[in-house]
């Protein structure tokens, strides 16, 4: 009797102690975490997104490995969704069912997002869009395997428009691109302007794309609205603000760019853009630790890092990070700890993932230099307001994500 | 001020006032095209990219060479125009005995290779070029500010969409253009070098094409993509105006520049909206109708325009049934 | 004319092909290549058969995996039903732009299709169900007959692949029928068929139709394969990307298009990888075809079978 208790307990002695060292490594499927980064290349928006973002995801892996030292080996593998849904869905499908890719990265375009979105759903894989804008997102669409990291067009809305209508912009005429996302822009935009107690005193849809807003900017500029908000984005905002200031539009009236880049302004230079507002979630010369690691990003990229591509480095170093808290790459354990984890790194300051998969983060609202302001390559921005993170995006009480328990 | 439909009269005429702006730029564009298609029997599908090729050698020449606008004017059509030429003697002169598939599909081709040379080369972004010295500024005219820079792109289009139409139709030169789109044959045997014609002819209406890159570099921002967005609504300008008549496409060009103002304006619409909101059956039927002629489809309009010209007038208004 | 040996050796290589291909390949791959293939045959029934060029093909793939996509997920009907629906609006559509288009010929038909496709374009984007340039997400496939789960990639496949063969075999029998012929007839040369006495403009008018309806299967069938409509499917992109896959092919061939799909998929698969270069390429091929290679892949293997 004696023995046999004796070995019952030393069996489960050893039981346990068994079982304590293989808890202790990190349980990954296949072997690998496999990295997938889909945008675009060489399309609309490959310079705000493309190979920069997959250049920032190689920073990340590269820097966590030195740092954390991992006890699982981690790969980066891209592609070129060329901005269509079925293109994204049907890489996403096979880099998920040949390539065993656990995790799905940067998605510029929205209708890419949400198809892929949808598929990582079905086969329970993590995506990090930091590309796309739209809110459907993290509002009707969302998902629980999904997380929307650097902004929306909410944000950008609430920072852009309640800041100008502060400094005096209460007039607005809106010159929107005709598809949802425009749309979708110009409609946060103007409730916000309204709510902060300015006036919207027109419209123009313009198509999309166009190339010559002159007869638009006549409209606008007839409205007599101290402010144009420009609700399109890429080259349309481009032409739109160069043409606005041939036909002597600006500066008697400002312009807002609700979606603008910094590869925006660079192309656009800084006498067209001056004096402009825009609201963005990372700015390159911020601070010192930001200056540090673009100046990492610009060695190998010889361009400033769009918050795009800040982005993209600042979800995967997360997502690395919650693996290895975690233990394993299983989608719900290191969505949890995502979610159970702050983010402060040089990103984004006061991080947190919500329920609905929203990185809520502080945003900036940045004025464009003039041109005798700027001291150097790149130098294009003040920072005149840090918007915090808990008012930058929709509030979840107004959200119509099913995941959102009222 | 009373107003027409929610436009006002001020309004309008600005609208009109740019619409010619846009028109003439249309007109330079198509006549290229009609003159390729007219003299070449060849759909230079190609058009779109050599007018940005035209643009980003200008640009070029600005940011490496330190070569002005107006040597660009000068220099880059003839730079594209010696390129275009080429293209014909290398490729295109195998096609003309073909169907005029061919040579659409082969312009095409070569369009995709230029644009995606130049994206690969210069990313997609664009560059910025400024507009020069001598025409910066404007006027302000009370109703809108009329930068100076566009009345020299209207004044540059109208001279030469003119001086080749006069050169076309009124002299000899011309007229030996004319002969070798009817008979080569008979024209060679009275000692005229046809092939060489033909080639300075390709050469002539992509140097045009370039010509309207150069023009349009200050105004849109310079990128690759930049003929494509272009090339249909010019194509069906073309049609319009009946392939191969030098009047039909200046004459389109300019007349989509004005209808696609009111367009834009909003007018139309607003006209539809007022006379048929009421009635909510006829609201309903109006509906796409009005959606077609609102602003936001001015990229439609010369779409609906062309097929309602190809009704009723085959060959397109100016131009004979072939 | 290919002799009928070559025919059977070729029907026989697709069949074989096509039942194995889902364990040679990705199967979602594999649906994308028949669903083109099938709309690139059924352009070059149009194209290669009757000699009229159509810049405007790509509304009518569109249109019908719009209808098709909004009958699954927003009306609730089997996935077979909204096949049919969207193969139905195609051909109506087909109908309505052919009548149209007919009367003129050459350049101004093809300009016609053009702007026609256009205007179905912008459409597309203003009309709300369809989702504008999100598309239309989400479309569910449902179970065929009730029964099937087509969620199965090989029963999707085979599903996919049943309708190809089914397509094709309606193309095949049409190019080698009377009414064939007398499409050639018309291509080869239009007023001796009409001094023969057909009437040709109702000729081409049914080659438009029948064209476009199997188009719209094609659209129709796509949309449940990715479970999702865009405006990419309606974009003049897609019209020009059929025009190379026939003339890639071989143009007046019946297992061209076949071919010349499944090269240009796989180049933009593949080629997913190197960006623009994918365009340049594009454009090498036509231009290649067009100076030297005008009989197209399979056009250019019976030349070399028959010597």
């Amino acid at each position: 009797m004696k023995r046999k208790l004796l070995s019952v307990l030393i069996c489960a002695a050893l039981i346990i102690h068994v079982s304590a060292i293989a808890g202790a490594a990190t349980k990954v499927s296949d072997g690998v975490v496999k990295i997938g980064v889909l945008t675009d290349m060489s399309g609309t928006y490959s310079d705000l997104a493309g190979p920069g973002s997959l250049i920032a995801v190689q920073m990340a892996v590269a820097d966590f490995i030195a740092k954390e030292k991992p006890d699982f080996k981690i790969e980066v593998i891209s592609a070129d969704h060329q901005n269509k849904g079925d293109i994204a869905a049907i890489k996403a499908r096979e880099w998920i069912d040949t390539e065993k890719v656990d995790v799905i990265v940067d998605l510029v375009t929205t209708s890419t997002a949400l198809a892929v979105m949808k598929v990582a759903k079905e086969k329970d894989r993590i995506t990090l869009v930091s590309g796309a804008a739209s809110t459907p997102i993290t509002n009707e669409q969302c998902t629980d395997t999904n997380v929307h990291w650097t902004y929306d067009t909410y944000a950008l809305a609430v920072g852009t428009g309640k800041a100008v209508v502060k400094q005096g912009g209460k007039t607005w005429f809106f010159l929107t691109a005709d598809y949802a996302f425009g749309k979708s822009l110009e409609k946060d935009t103007s409730d916000v302007v309204l709510e902060e107690g300015g006036k919207v005193l027109g419209h123009v849809l313009h198509p999309f794309p166009a190339q010559d807003f002159s007869s638009f900017l006549l409209q606008a500029q007839s409205s007599g609205a101290q402010v144009i908000g420009l609700a399109n984005a890429g080259n349309d905002t481009i032409n739109a603000i160069k043409q606005a200031a041939e036909f002597g539009i600006t500066p008697k009236q400002s312009l807002a760019g609700l979606l603008m880049f910094i590869s925006d302004v660079h192309s656009l230079g800084l006498k067209a853009t001056q004096g402009m507002y825009l609201t963005t979630g990372f700015y390159w010369d911020r601070d010192a630790e930001t200056r540090a690691w673009s100046k990492r990003f610009f060695e190998k990229k010889n361009r400033q890092p769009t918050m795009v591509q800040a982005g993209d480095y600042s979800a995967v170093y997360h997502y690395l990070k919650a693996i290895k808290a975690a233990g394993t790459d299983d989608t719900k354990g290191v969505i949890a700890k995502m979610k159970a984890t702050p983010i402060n790194d040089f990103f984004a300051k006061n991080g947190k993932i919500r329920v609905d998969g929203r990185m809520v983060h502080d945003m900036y609202l940045a004025q464009v230099k003039k041109p005798a302001e700027s001291k150097y390559p790149w130098d294009y921005y003040h920072i005149r307001q840090v918007i915090p993170a808990d008012q930058a995006f929709l509030p979840l009480s107004k959200s119509k994500c099913p995941l959102v328990k009222k | 001020m009373t107003g027409m439909f929610g436009v006002s009269i001020q309004g309008l005429f600005g609208q009109l006032l740019v619409g010619l702006l846009n028109g003439s730029f249309y007109a330079i564009l198509s006549l290229g095209l009609a003159i390729i298609f007219g003299l070449l029997n060849i759909i230079n599908f190609a058009h779109g990219a050599q007018y940005m090729m035209g643009a980003f050698l200008a640009w070029i020449g600005m940011r490496y060479l330190g070569v002005t606008y107006w040597w660009a004017l000068l220099l880059s059509p003839l730079l594209v125009g010696a390129f275009g030429m080429l293209l014909e003697r290398s490729m295109l002169k195998w096609l003309y005995k073909l169907d005029h598939l061919y040579g659409l599909l082969l312009t095409f081709g070569l369009a995709l290779i230029i644009e995606g040379l130049f994206r690969y080369r210069f990313g997609i972004s664009g560059e910025s070029y400024p507009v020069t010295e001598l025409l910066e500024g404007g006027k302000n005219l009370g109703f809108m500010f009329l930068p100076k820079y566009r009345v020299w792109v209207v004044a540059a289009s109208l001279v030469v969409c003119f001086g080749t139409w006069f050169v076309i139709e009124r002299t000899k030169l011309g007229s030996y253009l004319r002969a070798g789109t009817e008979n080569p044959q008979l024209l060679q045997a009275f000692g005229i070098n046809v092939p060489l014609m033909i080639t300075l002819t390709y050469g002539y209406g992509v140097a045009l094409a370039a010509f309207a890159g150069v023009l349009a570099a200050p105004i849109f921002n310079v990128n690759p993509v930049m003929g494509s967005n272009l090339i249909i609504a010019v194509f069906a300008v073309v049609v319009v105006g009946g392939m191969g008549s030098i009047m039909g496409s200046i004459v389109t060009g300019l007349g989509l520049g004005l209808i696609e103002g009111i367009v834009k304006s909003g007018m139309i619409a607003n006209l539809l909206s007022s006379t048929f909101d009421s009635v909510p059956v006829a609201r309903s039927l109006v509906y796409p109708i009005k959606l077609l002629l609102s602003p936001e489809a001015s990229a439609v309009t010369i779409f609906v325009i062309m097929a309602i010209v190809l009704l009723v007038r085959p060959a397109g208004l100016f131009g004979r049934e072939r | 004319m290919p002799s009928l040996r070559m025919n059977a050796a070729a029907w026989g290589l697709l069949v074989v092909f096509g039942l194995a291909a889902p364990f040679l390949v990705y199967p979602v791959f594999a649906m994308k290549i028949l669903c083109l293939a099938l709309f690139a045959c059924a352009f070059n029934l149009l194209l290669g058969y009757t000699g009229l060029l159509s810049f405007g093909h790509a509304a009518f793939l569109g249109t019908a995996g719009y209808v098709t996509g909004h009958t699954v997920k927003a009306l609730g009907f089997q996935p077979e039903v909204g096949i049919l629906a969207g193969t139905a609006a195609a051909a109506a559509l087909g109908y309505v732009f052919g009548s149209l288009a007919i009367r003129r010929a050459g350049i101004y038909f093809a300009m016609i299709t053009l702007a026609l496709a256009q205007m179905v374009y912008f459409m597309s984007l203003q009309m709300p169900f369809t989702g504008g340039e999100d598309g239309l997400q989400g479309v569910p496939r449902g179970k065929l007959f009730g029964v099937i789960d087509l969620m199965q990639p090989l029963y999707m496949y085979y599903f996919v692949f049943a309708i190809f063969l089914a397509g094709f075999w309606v193309v095949y029998r049409t190019i080698h029928s009377p009414f064939g012929q007398v499409l050639k007839a018309i291509r080869e040369n239009e007023p001796r068929a009409i001094s023969l006495g057909y009437d040709v403009e109702k000729y081409k008018l049914t080659a438009f139709v029948l064209s476009t309806a199997l188009s719209g299967l094609a659209g129709a069938t796509k949309t449940l394969v990715f479970q999702l409509a865009s405006l990419t499917d309606v974009h003049w992109h897609t019209s020009g990307e059929v025009v190379l896959m026939t003339l890639l092919g071989g143009m007046g061939t019946v297992f061209g298009p076949v071919v010349g799909a499944i090269v240009v998929v796989s180049l933009q698969n593949y080629g997913a990888n190197i960006g623009e270069w994918v365009i340049v390429i594009t454009g090498t091929i036509f231009v290649i075809c067009v100076l030297a290679f005008r009989r197209g892949i399979v056009g250019e293997i019976a030349v070399l079978f028959k010597k």
